[in-house]
Protein backbone atom coordinates (compact mmCIF):
# COMPACT_ATOMS: atom_id res chain seq x y z
CA UNK A 1 0.00 0.00 0.00
CA UNK A 2 1.32 3.47 -0.82
CA UNK A 3 1.84 5.59 2.25
CA UNK A 4 1.04 9.28 2.53
CA UNK A 5 3.40 11.77 4.14
CA UNK A 6 1.72 13.89 6.82
CA UNK A 7 3.11 17.03 8.42
CA UNK A 8 1.46 18.27 11.58
CA UNK A 9 2.17 19.92 14.91
CA UNK A 10 1.59 17.56 17.82
CA UNK A 11 1.89 18.80 21.41
CA UNK A 12 3.91 21.78 20.20
CA UNK A 13 6.41 19.84 18.05
CA UNK A 14 6.37 19.71 14.29
CA UNK A 15 5.80 16.04 13.57
CA UNK A 16 5.92 14.08 10.33
CA UNK A 17 4.68 10.57 9.80
CA UNK A 18 3.76 8.15 7.05
CA UNK A 19 0.35 6.51 6.98
CA UNK A 20 -1.97 4.48 4.81
CA UNK A 21 -4.99 6.54 3.77
CA UNK A 22 -7.50 4.23 5.42
CA UNK A 23 -5.75 4.39 8.81
CA UNK A 24 -7.58 6.32 11.51
CA UNK A 25 -5.77 9.26 13.04
CA UNK A 26 -6.04 7.40 16.34
CA UNK A 27 -4.10 4.42 15.02
CA UNK A 28 -1.54 6.66 13.32
CA UNK A 29 -0.94 8.53 16.58
CA UNK A 30 -0.57 5.29 18.50
CA UNK A 31 1.35 3.19 15.97
CA UNK A 32 3.31 5.68 13.84
CA UNK A 33 3.90 8.58 16.24
CA UNK A 34 4.12 6.47 19.41
CA UNK A 35 1.57 8.48 21.39
CA UNK A 36 -0.57 5.86 23.08
CA UNK A 37 -2.46 8.17 25.45
CA UNK A 38 -5.58 8.34 23.28
CA UNK A 39 -7.39 5.01 23.53
CA UNK A 40 -9.74 3.12 21.30
CA UNK A 41 -12.93 2.24 23.14
CA UNK A 42 -15.70 1.87 20.57
CA UNK A 43 -14.07 3.05 17.33
CA UNK A 44 -17.33 4.70 16.28
CA UNK A 45 -17.34 8.07 18.03
CA UNK A 46 -19.60 7.05 20.91
CA UNK A 47 -17.26 6.67 23.90
CA UNK A 48 -14.78 9.55 23.59
CA UNK A 49 -11.75 7.57 24.84
CA UNK A 50 -9.81 8.78 21.79
CA UNK A 51 -10.62 12.48 22.32
CA UNK A 52 -7.88 14.87 21.22
CA UNK A 53 -7.81 18.55 20.29
CA UNK A 54 -7.49 19.31 16.59
CA UNK A 55 -7.08 23.03 15.88
CA UNK A 56 -8.42 23.73 19.39
CA UNK A 57 -11.57 21.65 18.95
CA UNK A 58 -12.22 18.34 20.66
CA UNK A 59 -12.51 15.47 18.20
CA UNK A 60 -12.70 11.70 18.24
CA UNK A 61 -9.42 10.60 16.67
CA UNK A 62 -11.10 7.31 15.69
CA UNK A 63 -13.45 9.18 13.33
CA UNK A 64 -10.66 10.99 11.51
CA UNK A 65 -8.67 9.53 8.69
CA UNK A 66 -4.97 10.06 9.36
CA UNK A 67 -4.38 12.14 6.18
CA UNK A 68 -6.91 14.68 7.49
CA UNK A 69 -4.32 15.64 10.12
CA UNK A 70 -2.04 17.20 7.52
CA UNK A 71 -1.52 20.86 8.37
CA UNK A 72 -3.41 20.73 11.66
CA UNK A 73 -2.33 21.47 15.23
CA UNK A 74 -3.02 18.54 17.54
CA UNK A 75 -2.91 18.24 21.31
CA UNK A 76 -3.11 14.81 22.95
CA UNK A 77 -3.11 13.96 26.66
CA UNK A 78 0.68 13.69 26.46
CA UNK A 79 0.74 17.43 25.75
CA UNK A 80 -1.23 18.44 28.86
CA UNK A 81 1.54 18.40 31.47
CA UNK A 82 4.01 21.29 31.27
CA UNK A 83 7.70 20.40 31.79
CA UNK A 84 6.84 17.49 34.02
CA UNK A 85 4.24 19.37 36.01
CA UNK A 86 0.74 17.95 35.74
CA UNK A 87 -2.03 20.13 34.33
CA UNK A 88 -4.56 21.18 37.02
CA UNK A 89 -7.10 18.81 35.45
CA UNK A 90 -4.69 15.89 35.75
CA UNK A 91 -3.79 16.84 39.33
CA UNK A 92 -7.45 17.16 40.32
CA UNK A 93 -8.38 13.83 38.70
CA UNK A 94 -5.53 12.24 40.65
CA UNK A 95 -6.38 13.84 43.98
CA UNK A 96 -10.12 13.32 43.56
CA UNK A 97 -9.76 9.67 42.49
CA UNK A 98 -11.70 10.53 39.35
CA UNK A 99 -10.51 7.40 37.63
CA UNK A 100 -10.34 3.71 38.25
CA UNK A 101 -9.09 1.66 35.29
CA UNK A 102 -7.99 4.81 33.47
CA UNK A 103 -8.93 3.88 29.91
CA UNK A 104 -11.42 6.73 29.59
CA UNK A 105 -9.28 9.27 31.45
CA UNK A 106 -7.23 10.74 28.56
CA UNK A 107 -10.46 11.40 26.68
CA UNK A 108 -12.18 12.98 29.68
CA UNK A 109 -9.14 15.19 30.27
CA UNK A 110 -9.09 16.45 26.69
CA UNK A 111 -12.86 17.05 26.55
CA UNK A 112 -12.64 18.87 29.89
CA UNK A 113 -9.72 20.96 28.62
CA UNK A 114 -11.71 21.93 25.52
CA UNK A 115 -14.56 23.04 27.79
CA UNK A 116 -12.41 25.07 30.21
CA UNK A 117 -10.51 26.70 27.34
CA UNK A 118 -13.71 28.33 26.16
CA UNK A 119 -15.66 28.46 29.42
CA UNK A 120 -13.47 28.88 32.51
CA UNK A 121 -16.42 28.90 34.90
CA UNK A 122 -18.89 26.25 33.73
CA UNK A 123 -21.93 25.16 35.72
CA UNK A 124 -22.30 21.52 36.68
CA UNK A 125 -24.91 21.14 33.93
CA UNK A 126 -22.54 22.62 31.35
CA UNK A 127 -19.80 20.23 32.46
CA UNK A 128 -22.14 17.25 32.20
CA UNK A 129 -23.21 18.25 28.68
CA UNK A 130 -19.61 18.90 27.61
CA UNK A 131 -18.61 15.44 28.84
CA UNK A 132 -21.66 13.63 27.45
CA UNK A 133 -19.51 12.23 24.65
CA UNK A 134 -17.20 10.49 27.10
CA UNK A 135 -18.15 7.21 28.75
CA UNK A 136 -16.72 5.83 31.98
CA UNK A 137 -17.72 2.32 33.06
CA UNK A 138 -15.85 2.26 36.39
CA UNK A 139 -16.23 5.21 38.72
CA UNK A 140 -19.45 6.81 37.70
CA UNK A 141 -19.34 10.43 36.78
CA UNK A 142 -19.65 12.39 40.02
CA UNK A 143 -15.96 12.29 40.91
CA UNK A 144 -15.05 13.29 37.36
CA UNK A 145 -17.44 16.25 37.45
CA UNK A 146 -16.09 17.32 40.85
CA UNK A 147 -12.50 17.07 39.60
CA UNK A 148 -13.32 19.31 36.63
CA UNK A 149 -15.04 21.82 38.94
CA UNK A 150 -12.01 21.84 41.24
CA UNK A 151 -9.57 22.25 38.34
CA UNK A 152 -11.67 25.10 36.94
CA UNK A 153 -11.56 26.83 40.34
CA UNK A 154 -7.78 26.44 40.55
CA UNK A 155 -7.27 27.66 37.01
CA UNK A 156 -9.35 30.74 37.79
CA UNK A 157 -7.02 31.34 40.73
CA UNK A 158 -9.72 30.80 43.36
CA UNK B 1 -8.84 3.17 -0.12
CA UNK B 2 -7.38 6.43 -1.34
CA UNK B 3 -7.93 9.76 0.41
CA UNK B 4 -8.19 12.94 -1.64
CA UNK B 5 -8.93 16.48 -0.49
CA UNK B 6 -9.81 18.66 -3.48
CA UNK B 7 -9.72 22.42 -3.05
CA UNK B 8 -12.54 23.32 -5.44
CA UNK B 9 -16.09 22.19 -6.20
CA UNK B 10 -15.11 21.50 -9.83
CA UNK B 11 -12.19 19.31 -8.80
CA UNK B 12 -14.41 17.36 -6.39
CA UNK B 13 -17.07 16.90 -9.07
CA UNK B 14 -14.56 15.58 -11.59
CA UNK B 15 -13.09 13.18 -8.99
CA UNK B 16 -16.57 11.83 -8.30
CA UNK B 17 -17.45 11.29 -11.96
CA UNK B 18 -14.09 9.67 -12.79
CA UNK B 19 -14.31 7.06 -10.06
CA UNK B 20 -17.51 5.01 -9.76
CA UNK B 21 -16.99 4.01 -6.14
CA UNK B 22 -15.81 7.38 -4.90
CA UNK B 23 -17.64 8.78 -1.91
CA UNK B 24 -17.68 12.28 -0.48
CA UNK B 25 -17.49 12.88 3.24
CA UNK B 26 -17.37 15.79 5.68
CA UNK B 27 -17.14 14.70 9.32
CA UNK B 28 -17.18 10.95 8.67
CA UNK B 29 -19.28 10.52 11.81
CA UNK B 30 -21.56 8.19 9.85
CA UNK B 31 -19.07 6.95 7.23
CA UNK B 32 -16.56 5.49 9.69
CA UNK B 33 -19.10 3.58 11.82
CA UNK B 34 -20.72 2.27 8.61
CA UNK B 35 -17.39 0.97 7.27
CA UNK B 36 -16.60 -0.54 10.65
CA UNK B 37 -20.00 -2.23 10.66
CA UNK B 38 -19.11 -3.96 7.40
CA UNK B 39 -20.29 -1.68 4.61
CA UNK B 40 -17.78 -1.92 1.74
CA UNK B 41 -15.29 0.94 1.89
CA UNK B 42 -15.19 3.20 -1.19
CA UNK B 43 -12.10 3.12 -3.43
CA UNK B 44 -11.72 6.87 -3.14
CA UNK B 45 -12.74 9.01 -0.21
CA UNK B 46 -13.25 12.62 -1.17
CA UNK B 47 -12.81 14.97 1.79
CA UNK B 48 -14.93 18.08 1.15
CA UNK B 49 -13.58 20.12 4.06
CA UNK B 50 -10.69 21.67 2.13
CA UNK B 51 -13.12 23.43 -0.23
CA UNK B 52 -13.54 26.91 1.20
CA UNK B 53 -17.23 27.45 0.46
CA UNK B 54 -18.15 24.09 1.96
CA UNK B 55 -16.97 25.14 5.40
CA UNK B 56 -18.54 28.57 5.76
CA UNK B 57 -21.48 30.28 7.45
CA UNK B 58 -22.44 33.59 5.88
CA UNK B 59 -25.32 36.00 5.89
CA UNK B 60 -25.98 38.55 3.16
CA UNK B 61 -28.96 40.85 2.70
CA UNK B 62 -31.71 38.30 2.28
CA UNK B 63 -30.32 34.86 3.04
CA UNK B 64 -27.89 32.72 4.98
CA UNK B 65 -25.61 30.26 3.24
CA UNK B 66 -24.25 27.31 5.18
CA UNK B 67 -21.50 25.24 3.56
CA UNK B 68 -22.57 21.60 3.39
CA UNK B 69 -19.50 20.41 5.35
CA UNK B 70 -19.60 23.15 7.99
CA UNK B 71 -19.39 21.64 11.48
CA UNK B 72 -22.77 21.88 13.21
CA UNK B 73 -20.93 23.46 16.18
CA UNK B 74 -20.61 26.62 14.08
CA UNK B 75 -24.40 26.89 13.87
CA UNK B 76 -24.86 26.75 17.62
CA UNK B 77 -21.88 29.03 18.33
CA UNK B 78 -22.89 31.77 15.88
CA UNK B 79 -25.04 34.15 17.90
CA UNK B 80 -26.68 35.86 14.94
CA UNK B 81 -27.63 32.55 13.31
CA UNK B 82 -28.91 30.91 16.47
CA UNK B 83 -30.86 34.05 17.38
CA UNK B 84 -32.54 34.09 13.98
CA UNK B 85 -33.07 30.32 13.64
CA UNK B 86 -33.17 28.97 17.21
CA UNK B 87 -35.05 25.85 16.12
CA UNK B 88 -32.61 24.93 13.36
CA UNK B 89 -29.65 25.79 15.56
CA UNK B 90 -30.98 23.63 18.39
CA UNK B 91 -31.75 20.75 16.02
CA UNK B 92 -28.20 20.85 14.63
CA UNK B 93 -26.90 21.05 18.19
CA UNK B 94 -28.68 17.84 19.16
CA UNK B 95 -26.54 15.70 16.85
CA UNK B 96 -24.20 13.78 19.16
CA UNK B 97 -21.56 15.03 21.59
CA UNK B 98 -19.22 18.03 21.39
CA UNK B 99 -16.74 15.70 19.68
CA UNK B 100 -19.35 14.90 17.02
CA UNK B 101 -20.54 18.52 16.78
CA UNK B 102 -17.06 19.56 15.72
CA UNK B 103 -17.29 17.16 12.75
CA UNK B 104 -20.95 16.59 11.87
CA UNK B 105 -22.51 18.72 9.13
CA UNK B 106 -25.92 19.55 7.68
CA UNK B 107 -24.83 18.01 4.37
CA UNK B 108 -23.86 14.76 6.04
CA UNK B 109 -26.90 14.65 8.30
CA UNK B 110 -29.16 15.09 5.26
CA UNK B 111 -27.37 12.78 2.80
CA UNK B 112 -26.89 9.96 5.29
CA UNK B 113 -30.65 9.86 4.86
CA UNK B 114 -31.57 8.51 8.27
CA UNK B 115 -35.28 9.00 8.94
CA UNK B 116 -34.27 10.21 12.42
CA UNK B 117 -31.80 12.93 11.33
CA UNK B 118 -32.43 15.83 13.72
CA UNK B 119 -31.53 18.73 11.43
CA UNK B 120 -33.83 17.67 8.60
CA UNK B 121 -37.31 18.49 10.00
CA UNK B 122 -35.88 21.85 11.13
CA UNK B 123 -34.49 22.51 7.65
CA UNK B 124 -37.76 21.47 6.00
CA UNK B 125 -39.93 23.82 8.07
CA UNK B 126 -37.55 26.67 7.25
CA UNK B 127 -37.77 25.99 3.52
CA UNK B 128 -34.02 25.40 3.24
CA UNK B 129 -32.64 24.78 -0.27
CA UNK B 130 -29.68 22.57 -1.16
CA UNK B 131 -27.29 23.67 -3.91
CA UNK B 132 -26.16 20.44 -5.57
CA UNK B 133 -23.01 20.20 -7.70
CA UNK B 134 -22.42 17.59 -10.36
CA UNK B 135 -20.48 17.09 -13.57
CA UNK B 136 -22.75 19.51 -15.44
CA UNK B 137 -22.78 22.33 -12.95
CA UNK B 138 -25.19 22.99 -10.13
CA UNK B 139 -28.90 22.60 -9.47
CA UNK B 140 -31.05 23.59 -6.53
CA UNK B 141 -33.32 21.22 -4.63
CA UNK B 142 -35.60 21.84 -1.68
CA UNK B 143 -34.26 19.93 1.30
CA UNK B 144 -37.63 18.16 1.44
CA UNK B 145 -36.88 16.65 -2.00
CA UNK B 146 -33.42 15.28 -1.19
CA UNK B 147 -34.18 12.19 0.87
CA UNK B 148 -36.28 9.58 -0.93
CA UNK B 149 -36.12 6.76 1.62
CA UNK B 150 -33.91 5.36 4.39
CA UNK B 151 -30.33 5.66 3.07
CA UNK B 152 -31.59 6.89 -0.31
CA UNK B 153 -31.33 10.35 -1.84
CA UNK B 154 -32.35 12.07 -5.07
CA UNK B 155 -28.69 12.87 -5.76
CA UNK B 156 -26.85 11.04 -8.52
CA UNK B 157 -23.69 9.16 -7.56
CA UNK B 158 -21.55 11.96 -8.96
CA UNK B 159 -23.42 14.77 -7.22
CA UNK B 160 -22.90 16.32 -3.81
CA UNK B 161 -24.33 19.24 -1.84
CA UNK B 162 -22.21 22.39 -1.88
CA UNK B 163 -24.22 24.61 0.44
CA UNK B 164 -27.61 25.34 1.91
CA UNK B 165 -29.52 28.55 1.32
CA UNK B 166 -31.86 29.80 4.01
CA UNK B 167 -34.01 32.86 3.43
CA UNK B 168 -33.80 35.30 6.33
CA UNK B 169 -36.45 34.84 9.00
CA UNK B 170 -39.27 37.31 8.34
CA UNK B 171 -40.50 39.45 11.20
CA UNK B 172 -43.20 37.94 13.46
CA UNK B 173 -41.90 34.47 12.59
CA UNK B 174 -40.27 31.78 14.66
CA UNK B 175 -39.08 28.19 14.46
CA UNK B 176 -38.70 25.31 16.91
CA UNK B 177 -37.52 21.72 16.96
CA UNK B 178 -38.12 19.18 19.69
CA UNK B 179 -37.01 15.60 19.89
CA UNK B 180 -37.87 12.76 22.19
CA UNK B 181 -35.11 10.43 23.38
CA UNK B 182 -35.20 8.30 26.51
CA UNK B 183 -32.11 10.04 27.92
CA UNK B 184 -30.76 13.59 27.89
CA UNK B 185 -27.94 13.37 25.34
CA UNK B 186 -26.27 11.09 22.84
CA UNK B 187 -29.21 9.16 21.43
CA UNK B 188 -31.18 8.88 18.22
CA UNK B 189 -34.60 10.51 17.93
CA UNK B 190 -37.63 8.38 18.75
CA UNK B 191 -39.64 11.26 17.35
CA UNK B 192 -38.59 14.72 16.16
CA UNK B 193 -40.94 17.62 15.44
CA UNK B 194 -40.18 20.93 13.73
CA UNK B 195 -42.47 23.92 13.46
CA UNK B 196 -42.31 27.34 11.92
CA UNK B 197 -45.00 29.99 12.12
CA UNK B 198 -45.55 33.52 10.90
CA UNK B 199 -48.06 35.69 12.71
CA UNK B 200 -50.41 38.24 11.18
CA UNK B 201 -50.73 41.75 12.66
CA UNK B 202 -53.75 40.69 14.73
CA UNK B 203 -51.72 37.88 16.34
CA UNK B 204 -53.39 35.06 14.47
CA UNK B 205 -51.31 32.57 12.54
CA UNK B 206 -50.71 33.57 8.93
CA UNK B 207 -48.43 30.68 7.93
CA UNK B 208 -47.49 27.40 9.57
CA UNK B 209 -45.19 24.61 8.48
CA UNK B 210 -44.82 21.43 10.51
CA UNK B 211 -42.59 18.42 9.88
CA UNK B 212 -41.93 15.20 11.75
CA UNK B 213 -38.82 13.03 11.83
CA UNK B 214 -38.25 9.38 12.84
CA UNK B 215 -41.90 8.44 12.28
CA UNK B 216 -41.84 7.51 8.57
CA UNK B 217 -39.27 6.48 5.93
CA UNK B 218 -38.63 10.17 5.27
CA UNK B 219 -39.44 13.39 7.07
CA UNK B 220 -43.15 14.16 6.66
CA UNK B 221 -45.03 17.44 6.54
CA UNK B 222 -48.39 17.65 8.35
CA UNK B 223 -50.69 19.56 5.94
CA UNK B 224 -53.83 18.99 8.03
CA UNK B 225 -52.17 20.52 11.08
CA UNK B 226 -50.83 23.44 9.05
CA UNK B 227 -54.32 24.15 7.68
CA UNK B 228 -55.85 23.92 11.13
CA UNK B 229 -53.38 26.50 12.45
CA UNK B 230 -53.69 29.12 9.71
CA UNK B 231 -56.14 31.83 10.76
CA UNK B 232 -56.31 30.52 14.32
CA UNK B 233 -54.70 31.77 17.52
CA UNK B 234 -53.58 28.26 18.39
CA UNK B 235 -56.25 27.83 21.05
CA UNK B 236 -56.55 24.52 22.84
CA UNK B 237 -58.99 23.04 20.36
CA UNK B 238 -56.70 23.89 17.41
CA UNK B 239 -53.65 22.49 19.19
CA UNK B 240 -55.52 19.27 19.86
CA UNK B 241 -56.34 19.11 16.15
CA UNK B 242 -52.62 19.65 15.42
CA UNK B 243 -51.71 16.76 17.72
CA UNK B 244 -54.30 14.49 16.13
CA UNK B 245 -53.11 15.37 12.61
CA UNK B 246 -49.49 14.77 13.63
CA UNK B 247 -50.30 11.33 15.03
CA UNK B 248 -52.24 10.58 11.87
CA UNK B 249 -49.37 11.67 9.59
CA UNK B 250 -47.03 9.09 11.13
CA UNK B 251 -46.12 5.84 9.44
CA UNK B 252 -43.60 4.63 11.98
CA UNK B 253 -41.83 1.35 12.68
CA UNK B 254 -41.71 -0.68 15.87
CA UNK B 255 -38.16 -0.92 17.14
CA UNK B 256 -36.16 -0.93 20.36
CA UNK B 257 -36.56 2.84 20.62
CA UNK B 258 -40.34 2.88 20.51
CA UNK B 259 -43.51 1.16 19.35
CA UNK B 260 -45.77 2.44 16.58
CA UNK B 261 -48.39 3.44 19.13
CA UNK B 262 -45.87 5.28 21.30
CA UNK B 263 -44.32 7.14 18.38
CA UNK B 264 -47.75 8.29 17.15
CA UNK B 265 -48.72 9.53 20.59
CA UNK B 266 -45.40 11.35 21.12
CA UNK B 267 -45.51 12.89 17.63
CA UNK B 268 -48.79 14.59 18.55
CA UNK B 269 -47.43 15.91 21.83
CA UNK B 270 -44.18 17.19 20.32
CA UNK B 271 -45.88 18.82 17.33
CA UNK B 272 -48.18 20.73 19.66
CA UNK B 273 -45.31 21.85 21.91
CA UNK B 274 -43.14 22.85 18.95
CA UNK B 275 -45.95 25.06 17.62
CA UNK B 276 -46.33 26.77 20.99
CA UNK B 277 -42.59 27.52 21.18
CA UNK B 278 -42.49 28.75 17.57
CA UNK B 279 -45.38 31.13 18.33
CA UNK B 280 -43.63 32.49 21.43
CA UNK B 281 -40.53 33.14 19.37
CA UNK B 282 -42.53 34.75 16.57
CA UNK B 283 -44.15 37.10 19.09
CA UNK B 284 -40.70 38.23 20.21
CA UNK B 285 -39.53 38.90 16.65
CA UNK B 286 -41.34 42.12 15.96
CA UNK B 287 -40.24 44.41 13.18
CA UNK B 288 -36.55 44.60 12.44
CA UNK B 289 -34.72 42.00 14.53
Amino acid sequence: MPRTHITTVINGDETEFLTEDSTSLLNALRDEVGLTGAKEGCGTGDCGACSILVDDRVNCACLMFAPEADGTVIVTVEGLADSGELHPLQQCFLEGAALQCGICTPGFLMAAKALLDKNPDPTETEIRYALAGNLCRCTGYDKIIRAVQEAAREMRGQ
Amino acid sequence: MKYVAPSSVEEAASLLSSSPSAQVFAGATDVVPQIRAGRPAPDVLVDLKKIKELVALNSDGDKWTVGAATPTAYLTEDEAFSHEFPGLSEAAGLIGSDQIQNRSSLGGNLCNASPAADSVPAMVVNGVRAVVAGPNGTRVLDVSEVVTGPGQTALDDDEFIVEFEIDKMPSRSGDAYLRMIPRTEMDIAVVGAGARVTLADDGSIEQAVLALGAVAPTVVRIPDAEQALVGSTADEETLNAVAAAASEACDPIDDKRGTVEYRKQVAGVLAKRAVVIAIERAEQRNGTN
